[in-house]
């Protein structure tokens, strides 16, 4: 079910601005691929360009080739519709839907592309809460209680619940726990641990012990540009490119 | 739509009458006598007092209207009651009042002209909001606004020599035809009616169903729009789930802000409904409304009573159009003030 | 199956696209219906005598709504003495000292009253001037005018106040100067801009009202200079003339309206490019 993605100079515009200035690079599927970089450095326009929402910001473009397994989702003929319900996507800041019920939320996605059946829908909404270690917390009042009406770190995982129900074969993450407590963080890390098995994720986190804890490669971006793509540990350890260590040592940024 | 950015408060140099346990007044009232502005702190109590005078004049004329009109109708609530409201005789020689054919008529023609402003107006904050090339968007809502700014008189003008007329020859007789069976399209086709006051009212409420509804969908967050995109929604799957959806609340209150205007509308309506005390199914026949019997009559109401009728119409539509107007600006806030309570 | 559902969600969204394109559509209709039926019948019957002759008795071809203009400007000009003042003070009261319960109540009741039917304006006018004085006037069209205009005006002032940067004030009173200087000379003169708009806003919004004016002004064939007796007004007479069987007085009341319809357009209009300069001074 993972897909692999595979980046071909990769450049992105606001306005008249580049914000990424050619990134080509490879994300392994079944893994968790980390991006770290200063604030400005384009990590978070870079995930947006991976499932074309970069695109939904007024006088925003992208250019390029994403392909996501098979498909080139810039190519002709491919509709941002149908790339964004198989590539997945979690936000800074939890955006549950206020006014639908917690299931309503996960179900959200599944009734868009169409499913009607009541018993179905039940059961993915929860699988994937179930997924999204949130089950046991909500099973009580699914139906009765608002999404907004949780704590920060359940809206969260309702969001990582509501990603998953349409199955993507991706899921980004784009500071998924920066706005949360410590706790809530844990919790989120090791959901993105268990689901890195299933899914191709690829997290944004400006915390590098976050990085070094739940991925398998790390990409370090600076200034719009791709610095140095490799395994966790040996960005962590040995990186091979000077600006990468000044980085990680805390010498800048 | 007050501005959320609200400046520090300075503290006054008048003591604040609200605020006198804080530190605040006596420090700054120390420094200015440093400075010496002795006539400054007088002037500053005149001025402020002036400003009080007009703001409480407010006050005063609200309630100089509401006792003005309470006073002027006692008459005809003594004589009637509660059944003023509720019989139909309209009778100024024989001195016989009921205000129900009024009641209906504004209410049949205030709702009719919602069901279809109601989606217009939404359509239009749609589309001005989402749909429409940025070049055009400053050039159509300037038009939406000077549809707002054309005043009640020019909509009857237009409305008795060309709505009328285009109502006569082509719509009433094409709703007779196909829907004459349901009984609401049905009788002499005058022109003048119910219906063409409700297509008149229609047009002139929708700019304020779309300025509303625009500015309550621009308050939702934009997260939740970029959360439905991210399901792979489509623009309109979008605007559903993510924007519509939360703005709902908000965009009843437009709706709602516009009934209160419709309720009150006088010149437009009394100019096409043909002003007839009647309660007919058919909304080809003329009706009258609390507004243009107010309008029409006022002037020839030469006994007390039949004034004082008229009056206690007039008190009973102000409090309708207050509850309704309290009503609009709690829906519309709820969405405008706590959008970003509702977003964390 | 996934396949049907798609065609018919894009589907969904092209109509939803339609609709409101169809919705705006629909809504221009009426406007440009209007506009373009206006000058139609209007621009004829502009002509000299419109500005200058009062009207001709039935029957006789001609005349004007010269005395209706003028004692339109008298309304207006009686309803801006008595609405701007009050406006502006009733915005800086709630700006610079309304922060508790009553400056809540003042804001409430100007809600109430921008609300108000223009009809009840004018009988509740009636009946707190013109039965004491025992006649309709001016004077009472314009209280009636200028009470409606508050609002608005309050509105808009309060509004512009809270926009001027708090430092400005800060640095007229850290240098000593009264608040009362400071607020005229710094914080109304940076907020003239978008007051004006509000006055102008205000003063296009009661400029065509007629119900305020029917038991008030009340109207008047002849030309009258004195404030205390009824007065004619443009939109009043507009009325009188669309109701009456004669085409002649249907032809000046579409020559009437299309004057008033170029007036209030140009209100709104200056409005709006005063608005996109900016309402603040120095703010862009």
């Amino acid at each position: 079910m993972a897909v692999g993605i595979k980046v071909e100079n990769l450049k992105a515009w606001f306005g008249k601005t580049e914000a990424l200035h050619g990134i080509t690079m490879d994300v392994q599927s079944g893994k968790a691929t980390a991006i770290i970089g200063p604030s400005g450095c384009g990590k978070s326009t870079f995930v947006r360009c991976l499932n074309r929402m970069h695109e939904t910001i007024p006088d925003a473009r992208a250019e390029g080739k994403v392909q996501i397994g098979e498909t080139d989702i810039y190519g002709n003929g491919t509709s941002a519709v149908q790339i964004r319900r198989r590539v997945g996507m979690v936000f800074q800041k939890p955006n549950p839907f206020p006014t639908m019920s917690i299931y309503d939320n996960v179900a959200a996605g599944l009734r868009l592309n169409g499913v009607r059946n009541g018993r179905e829908i039940e059961t993915v909404v929860e699988r994937c809460l179930r997924s999204a270690a949130l089950w046991d917390e909500v099973k009580d009042h699914l139906k009765k209680k608002s999404g907004a009406s949780l704590s920060g770190g359940q809206q969260q995982r309702l969001c990582i619940a509501r990603a998953l129900a349409v199955e993507p074969e991706v899921l980004l993450m784009d500071e998924p726990a920066s706005a949360l407590d410590p706790i809530s963080t844990s919790k989120i890390e090791e959901l993105i641990f268990s689901l890195k098995q299933n899914y191709t994720v690829v997290i944004v986190t400006h915390n590098m012990q976050q990085a070094a804890r739940v991925a398998d490669s790390t990409a370090f971006f600076l200034m719009g540009e791709l610095i140095e793509l490799d395994k966790t540990a040996k960005i962590f350890t040995t990186p091979g490119d000077k600006r990468t260590e000044d980085y990680i040592t805390g010498r800048f940024g | 739509m007050s501005s959320p950015i609200q400046p520090v408060r300075i503290k006054s140099f008048v003591p604040d009458a609200e605020n006198q346990s804080s530190s605040g007044p006596e420090l700054v009232e120390k420094h200015s006598s440093l400075i010496g502005s002795g006539t400054g702190h007088w002037a500053d109590r005149i001025f402020g007092g002036a400003m009080l005078l007009a703001a409480l004049s407010v006050l005063a004329i609200v309630l100089l209207i509401l006792t003005q009109l309470y006073w002027q109708s006692e008459l005809s609530i003594h004589q009637f009651g509660w059944k003023f409201f509720t019989t139909s005789n309209w009778d100024p020689v024989a001195g016989d009042f009921g205000a129900l054919p009024f009641i209906y008529g504004t209410l049949v023609s205030s709702f009719l002209a919602l069901l279809m402003a109601a989606p217009l107006g939404i359509g239009v904050a749609i589309f001005m909001n989402e749909m429409c090339p940025r070049p055009l968007r400053t050039p159509f809502s300037y038009l939406v606004e000077l549809l707002a700014a054309i005043p009640s008189v020019i909509y009857g003008l237009w409305g008795m020599f060309v709505l009328v007329p285009i109502m006569r020859n082509y719509v009433q007789p094409f709703l007779a035809a196909h829907f004459g069976w349901t009984g609401f399209f049905s009788g002499p086709m005058y022109g003048i009616g119910m219906l063409p006051a409700s297509v008149i009212l229609a047009i002139m409420v929708v700019p304020f169903i779309s300025s509303i509804t625009r500015e309550v969908m621009l308050a939702v967050p934009q997260p939740q729009r970029e959360a439905a995109l991210a399901l792979g929604a489509t623009r309109w799957e979008m605007l559903r789930i993510g924007v519509l959806r939360n703005a709902r609340i908000g965009i009843m209150g437009g709706i709602v802000l516009a009934l209160g205007r419709a309720l009150g509308e006088t010149m437009a309506v009394t100019m096409l409904i043909g002003n007839r005390p009647e309660i007919a199914k058919s909304l080809f026949a003329p009706g009258y409304t609390m507004a243009s019997v107010i309008a029409n009559e006022f002037s020839e109401a030469t006994d007390n009573l039949y004034l004082s009728a008229l009056v206690e119409i007039g008190l009973a539509l102000f409090l309708v159009t207050i509850v309704v107007n309290i009503l609009a600006q709690g829906l519309i806030w709820s969405i405008t003030r706590g959008n970003t309570v509702r977003a964390n | 199956m996934k396949n049907q559902s798609h065609m018919r969600r894009y589907l969904v969204d092209h109509l939803a696209t339609g609709l409101s394109w169809l919705a705006a559509v629909l809504v221009l209709v009426p406007l440009l219906a209007i506009f373009s039926y206006l000058v139609y019948r209007g621009i004829g019957s502009l002509d000299w005598a419109f500005f200058t002759q009062i009207p001709k008795p039935v029957g006789e071809h001609g005349g004007g709504m010269a005395n209706a203009i003028i004692g339109s400007a008298v309304i207006l000009g009686i309803g801006s003495l008595i609405g701007v003042p009050l406006g502006i003070g009733s915005g800086v009261y709630l700006a610079e000292y309304g922060r508790g319960r009553l400056g809540d109540a003042v804001r409430f009741t100007a809600d109430v009253l921008n609300g108000i039917p223009s009809i009840v304006m004018g009988i509740a006018v009636y009946a707190l001037i013109v039965i004491r004085q025992k006649h309709f006037s001016a004077f009472a069209g314009g209280f009636a005018l200028g009470i409606m205009m508050v609002p608005t005006i309050a509105r808009a002032t309060e509004e512009m106040l809270l926009m001027v940067p708090s430092a400005l004030r800060e640095a007229a009173l850290g240098l000593g100067i009264p608040k009362w200087r400071t607020t005229i000379s710094i914080a109304l003169r940076t907020a003239s801009a978008g007051i004006i708009t509000g006055i102008m806003l205000a003063f296009a919004r009661v400029a065509g009202e007629t119900a305020p004016l029917l038991f008030t002004a009340f109207g008047n064939s002849f030309w009258n200079m004195n404030p205390n007796q009824p007065t004619a007004a443009l939109p009043l007479q507009i009325y009188t003339y669309a109701n009456s069987p004669y085409d002649e007085w249907h032809r000046i009341a579409w020559a009437g309206a299309l004057v008033l319809v170029i007036l209030i357009v140009a209100a709104v209009t200056a409005v709006r490019v005063v608005a996109s300069r900016g309402v603040l001074k120095g703010s862009h």
